[in-house]
């Protein structure tokens, strides 16, 4: 028979290391409905018929945060046979405010209690499970032990109904009591009324109450609220810390002194110490980036890209599909859409593979051994005042290589609008494919000045600043108001397995998206290069510039007017502009073959540098620049972007808003920058860019719309009028 | 009456009552910032914020405009 288990505990508790090793790799990744909140399930190895529900790690069963919210429904609603409660050990006190809400709901729990082998003998589990009215098991996930008892232990409560609560003090415990029986009939009568009784929002919705019993359970609260001079949702976190402080009294002895150091407070010391901190991280950073996507001889994400890029896609693969094409005697359009289309399109973005690998490995192995959440510590106060997260400065580090890493790296951001914000700002870093763009118009206008790449660089972090500062004034952003409360969790060494196993989750969604988005767009972006209009006839093109591409670039060249896109370029700049939505390398390319160049071109397109002059000034090179650095990146990253937000709403309003933003940087820049060095004579434009400037200092120090203190003055009113 | 973010690394405090309400106040004590409860602050980011204090055994790191909210003894 199917037993369904709930595996639920607290963040860094050991938590995704018990889910593998129960399941191996018998995992489905998926996500809870509706949220971006990751939804892992999956069979233990030599039972197929334990089904385990990870649930995201989270401290507490409250209304507040969406991990939250997520893992209440479904044990509400879904109530599985057996909720499997992880608890840390070293971290005991905690832990058990979690299980003390997971025993009032009614379902058989069995508590895990991992890391034993840390405090060795400190804590005695037969007390605990005394206390606490369940088994508990001894395991250790890192090392695989106590793994079978705890299976063993599972099937055994899986047949039992219901589950003992721990009791409050006798008025809280009253009040619970006459609630309880207020309400309908429902599984879990205790969990509704504690919640009904700590006024959450969610449940009085759900529940629906009648004017009658509303005002008896308004009284009941008031009655609480009375006695303890405090509002009922402080008093029963009080209760539970109260109830876990008698547990621990009879089941832990307490050894070491107070505050005594241990490893990892030493580690702190030197890791977050107010001098060292900042060059320790700047580092490991360097470190991290160098390997992976540097140019020297350790950088073996590099090397291993470039390998990828000009052998296997560039000699192995296309070889081996050129003699297939031949031994099959394929038609010749089938065949370039086979080599130019998909090996080339597809081939662009998986040449990209060993340097994600290489930088996910880091990441994870930074994540696992608690890294991560110093870093967030160190750098949260600089990036808090655009909006950001301390955790976003990795996803925009990341993307200074490749955007897609950057944008996937923002999932371990936990707070949704620091999430998203950071999604939505990582594509304006300049990354590692619009270097040759920078490249092309350093060379051919600007005497190769190394101003040009670092003034693509501060554009970019300025976007992301302006951006963040711009958006968080914004209602949606600003929206609930997001507590940076973090747990800075104990040093541990990371283990290979749930290193490799990440790494290979997020390269392995890469790939997919290889072979599904960008295939995809490969193909349609090859049919409209390919094909065109040539004397009124629909036919394969010989010339790039009879294209659908190229007549679609004509036909809307006019969209970039105002920004200076005019005359002979205008079409070129515009189809280059398109192609470069597939990579951002293609712009140069593109720009190759519309300059008629034949043969091969260098990476900055040299041979084409005068041409370009001809056709480009100062301030449209600029313009052109700005505007391909920041707008939509390529498919790739859209997909990233996609995936991230799993919402098409806020993916469409993110890859709009990235090409609203370049496209009125790049006016400003052509139209008042023209008109500053007298290239541009003042027209209606003008006009325009200046009222959007105006409009974006505006939004840049108008006072933002302040959530916190209007919710709290509701909610304070609401305590202080049921006091009164 | 003196407020958690006023306090200096190395102090060792006592939570007399956390005032505001909804879910900052909720997602503080859910990680154990109880009346009664010690906290020892061990130090303050290189920036100047946060906050990482250490309560009931483990380490925890606030915003100091959320630890304005506690007021301590």
């Amino acid at each position: 028979m199917e037993i369904k288990i709930a595996l639920a505990g607290n963040p860094n508790s050991g938590k995704t290391t018990l889910f593998n090793t129960l399941t191996g790799s018998r995992q489905r990744v998926g996500n809870w409905p509706g949220v971006t909140v990751e939804k892992k399930e999956g069979t233990v190895k030599n039972d197929h018929d334990l089904l385990i529900q990870d649930l995201p790690g989270i401290y507490s069963l409250s209304p507040y945060s969406l991990e939250e919210v997520v893992s209440r429904t479904y044990l509400v609603h879904e109530r599985p046979d057996v909720i499997l409660n992880i608890v840390d050990a070293t971290n005991i006190e905690r832990n058990l405010y979690l299980t003390t809400q997971l025993l009032e709901l009614d379902i058989p729990v069995i508590v895990a209690l991992n890391m034993m082998d840390v405090v060795e003998d400190q804590i005695d589990p037969k007390k605990l499970s005394e206390q606490l009215h369940v088994p508990v098991v001894e395991i250790s996930a890192l090392k695989n032990k106590g793994i079978d008892e705890l299976l063993v232990q599972i099937k055994k409560v899986s047949t039992k109904k219901g589950q003992q609560f721990l009791p409050f003090t006798e008025d809280v415990e009253a009040s619970v009591s006459f609630v309880e029986k207020l309400l309908p009939h429902l599984e879990c009568p205790r969990w509704y009324a504690i919640k009904v009784l700590e006024r959450d929002e969610r449940v009085d919705e759900e529940m629906n109450f009648s004017h009658d019993i509303k005002k008896e359970i308004s009284c009941q609260i008031d009655h609480l609220e009375e006695i303890y001079d405090d509002d009922t949702e402080s008093l029963i976190t009080n209760e539970r810390y109260a109830q876990i402080a008698q547990i621990i009294a009879k089941a832990v002895k307490k050894s070491k002194g107070k505050h005594a150091l241990t490893l990892s407070d030493k580690i702190d010391k030197v890791v977050t110490n107010r001098i060292l901190a900042l060059p320790i991280f700047i580092l490991i950073m360097y470190c991290v980036y160098t390997i992976a996507m540097g140019s020297t001889p350790i950088s073996i994400g590099t090397m291993g890209t470039g390998w990828a890029n000009d052998v296997l896609f560039g000699e192995w693969i296309p070889g081996a599909v050129d003699s297939m094409i031949g031994a099959l005697h394929l038609n010749p359009i089938l065949g370039s859409l086979i080599q130019d289309g998909i090996v080339a399109g597809v081939g662009a973005t998986l040449g990209f593979v060993p340097q994600i690998l290489v930088l996910f490995i880091f990441l994870s192995i930074l994540e696992d051994c608690g890294y991560m959440a110093r870093v967030a510590f160190i750098m949260d106060r600089l990036f808090r005042k655009f909006g950001l997260s301390g955790k976003s400065f990795i996803p925009l580090l990341v993307a200074t290589g490749c955007g897609v890493p950057g944008i996937m790296a923002s999932r371990t951001i936990e707070q949704d609008r620091d999430r998203k914000m950071t999604i939505m700002t990582t594509g304006f870093i300049p990354c590692g494919a619009k270097m040759p763009i920078i490249g092309l118009f350093a060379g051919a206008i600007f005497g190769n000045s190394s101003l040009v790449a670092t003034s693509a660089f501060v554009i970019g972090i300025a976007a992301v600043i302006i951006t963040g500062i711009m958006l968080k004034k914004f209602k949606a952003f600003a929206g609930e108001p997001a507590p940076f409360v973090m747990e800075l969790p104990v040093y541990h060494m990371p283990s290979i397995h749930n290193v490799l196993h990440s790494t290979w989750e997020r390269g392995w969604s890469f790939i997919k998206r290889a072979g599904t988005l960008i295939l995809l767009s490969s193909i349609v972006l090859w049919f409209l290069q390919s094909f065109g209009f040539v004397n009124g006839a629909f036919t394969l093109v010989e010339d790039n510039n009879h294209s659908l591409l190229a007549s679609i670039g004509n036909a809307v060249s006019w969209i970039f007017y105002p920004l200076g896109w005019v005359g002979d370029m205008a079409w070129k700049a515009t189809v280059a502009t398109f192609t470069g939505l597939i990579a951002k390398e293609e712009v140069v390319n593109t720009f190759g073959v519309l300059y008629n160049h034949a043969g091969e071109l260098s990476e900055a397109g040299d041979e084409i540098w005068a041409l370009v002059a001809a056709d480009f000034s100062a301030v449209t090179a600029y313009s052109f620049m700005i505007f391909n650095l920041l707008c939509a990146p390529c498919f790739a990253a859209m997909g990233a972007i996609k995936r991230e937000m799993n919402n098409p709403k806020w993916t469409l309003l993110s890859i709009g808003y990235m090409c609203g933003f370049a496209y009125v940087c790049a006016m400003i820049v052509y139209q008042i920058g023209g008109l500053l060095l007298g290239e541009v004579s003042f027209n209606v434009f003008t006009i325009i860019a200046i009222v959007l400037l105006a409009g974006m200092i505006y939004l840049l120090f108008r006072k933002g719309y302040q959530p916190e203190s209007e919710a709290i003055s509701t909610r304070e009113l609401k305590f202080r009028t049921s006091k009164s | 009456m003196r407020t958690l973010n006023q306090c200096k690394p190395n102090e060792t405090v006592q939570v007399t009552k956390i005032n505001g309400s909804g879910a900052v106040k909720r997602r503080i004590m859910d990680m154990g910032v109880t009346k009664g409860v010690e906290i020892f602050v061990r130090k303050i980011a290189p920036l100047g914020d946060p906050m990482e204090l250490n309560i009931r055994g483990y380490e925890l790191s606030l915003r100091k405009a959320d630890a304005a909210i506690i007021e301590v003894r």
